[in-house]
């Protein structure tokens, strides 16, 4: 067996962005390799959620670089053109805290739009993969119902099928159960550790340190717009160098 | 004061006529095309594009800050004065679709941004461009909120169409207008319009009703 690390699916270098006077993000680097699974974790405000949603071209950094093993490679800084961010979007989709399901479409249409409209496969073909996805987290018979009928996990089973089916090279997901009622969390975590298990490429920024130890082939502890530090989940979650990584661990684990 | 009523009985006729032939179609005509340039003025003033949000937001200025009938009477008496005259029906669905257009363009501008800012983001982060989440995500959100201020807008349109009777549409309002002045029964016909007007209304109200529902099915209760 080779010991070789896998070339990075994606690479993240010098990432900046600043909101009026508010420094964000002071330049991040990272890098996620074919199958990993990266976990941004940190205190609010710390950035995590603005390098997340660059990925996915809902932020435009002020300055930096995105690379795609295959392409695109984006600049930041020079102006990105609306064709690299859609570029960005090809290769990777986003799960949203708050689901953001299109409420005037059922749970089907809401999964094959983007694979009938902006992909332009068959339909025929997209809604029998839609069913296959739907199926596999156990909300098939949900299909023709529309989101407001579901409940707050099985909208974001449908926000995470609707990502899947546009096959992208990334999973992005955005605090995916901090939204839901706490008898909830657990539906939607088994569903993210399954597709971490049959080794999707995902990052996710995520509040629940212990899911992200089961899950993450790597955290990355970001505070106040920089990489504090990163490494195997054991390192960063137990036994951290940093000073601010301890304390931020600490207050998570034993908030009271 | 007695009531004629075998001139109520006769007049009515020639009255809902002038409905279905006048009234009707000029508000449909023009509550079509008004509509048209409403969701073109109205994404104009929401352009980052400062010379079109700026001609949509003068445009609207002007429409709501003058009185209908001055905008009809511009039309119609006006134009000719520089040399372009323009029949009484088209003068009436311009005057009627650019003031719509004015009125309506506000309400679509806030139903758009009506929507969470949320559902853009997702119609981006599933590939669509601004021109698709717009027509295949956000617009049919707004459409629902719309309704009822469009529908006012039309219901409000089918009574001011009674100002066409005065650049000579004879529209209902026109027909109990001669009828009237033929008869002296000033009372009588008013009244009867009134009633046909308030007819057509409830129609209206109704049709707005069922519009709802339709694009309610997918609102929690």
């Amino acid at each position: 067996m080779s010991h070789t690390d896998p070339a990075p699916v994606l690479t993240v270098e010098g990432l900046r962005k600043s909101f009026g006077d508010n420094e964000v993000l002071r330049s991040i680097d990272l890098s996620v390799t074919s199958g990993g699974v990266v976990a941004l974790v940190g205190p609010s405000g710390s950035g995590k959620t603005t390098v997340l949603r660059s990925l996915n071209g809902l932020e435009i950094p002020d300055a930096g670089r995105i690379t795609f093993d295959g392409g695109p490679v984006v600049n930041f800084g020079s102006g990105a053109a609306k064709r690299e961010l859609a570029a960005l979007r090809d290769r990777s989709a986003m799960v949203f805290q708050h689901y953001n399901l299109f409420p005037h479409k059922t749970v089907l249409e809401n999964v094959i739009e983007g694979p009938v409209q902006v992909q332009r496969r068959p339909k025929a073909d997209a809604v029998r993969d839609a069913e296959e996805l739907l199926g596999r987290v156990g909300l098939a018979e949900k299909k023709d119902q529309y989101p407001h009928e579901l409940s707050g996990g099985q909208q974001q089973r449908v926000g995470i099928v609707r990502a899947l089916a546009l096959r992208p090279t990334l999973l992005l997901f955005d605090e995916p159960t901090s939204a839901l009622d706490p008898e909830l969390v657990g539906e939607v975590l088994s569903v993210i550790k399954e597709l971490a298990d049959e080794g999707w490429t995902m990052v996710l920024v995520t509040h629940e340190l212990a899911f992200a130890r089961e899950v993450a082939t790597e955290v990355v502890f970001m505070d106040g717009g920089v990489v504090v530090e990163h490494g195997p989940p054991e390192t960063v979650l137990r036994n951290p160098r940093e000073e601010r990584t301890r304390r931020f661990v600490h207050r998570l684990l034993h908030p009271f | 004061m007695d009531i004629d009523w075998d001139l109520a009985l006769t007049s009515l006729w020639p009255l809902i006529q002038g409905g279905l032939m006048g009234t009707i179609p000029l508000s449909l005509a023009s509550m079509a095309l008004g509509l048209v340039l409403a969701l073109l003025v109205a994404l104009m003033r929401l352009s980052s594009n400062k010379l079109a949000s700026g001609i949509a937001r003068a445009y609207v200025s002007v429409i709501r800050g003058t009185p209908l009938l001055v905008q009809l009477f511009v039309i119609f008496y006006g134009l000719p004065s520089i040399g372009l005259t323009i029949d009484p029906w088209p003068s009436a669905i311009i005057a009627f679709s650019l003031n719509v257009g004015g009125y309506a363009a506000e309400i679509i501008r806030a139903a758009i941004l009506s929507v969470p800012r949320g559902q853009w983001e997702a119609g981006h982060t599933i590939g669509m461009s601004r021109t698709l989440a717009l027509r295949r995500i956000i617009l049919p959100q707004a459409a629902r909120v719309s309704v009822p201020p469009l529908s006012n807008t039309f219901i409000s349109l089918v009574k001011d169409s009674s100002l066409a009777s005065l650049i000579l549409v004879s529209e209902l309002f026109r027909q109990a207008q001669e009828i009237a002045a033929f008869s002296q029964q000033f009372m009588l016909l008013y009244i009867e319009a009134a009633a046909v007007y308030w007819v057509i209304c409830l129609v209206l109200s109704a049709g707005q009703s069922r519009l709802e529902k339709r694009l309610d099915r997918y609102v929690a209760h």
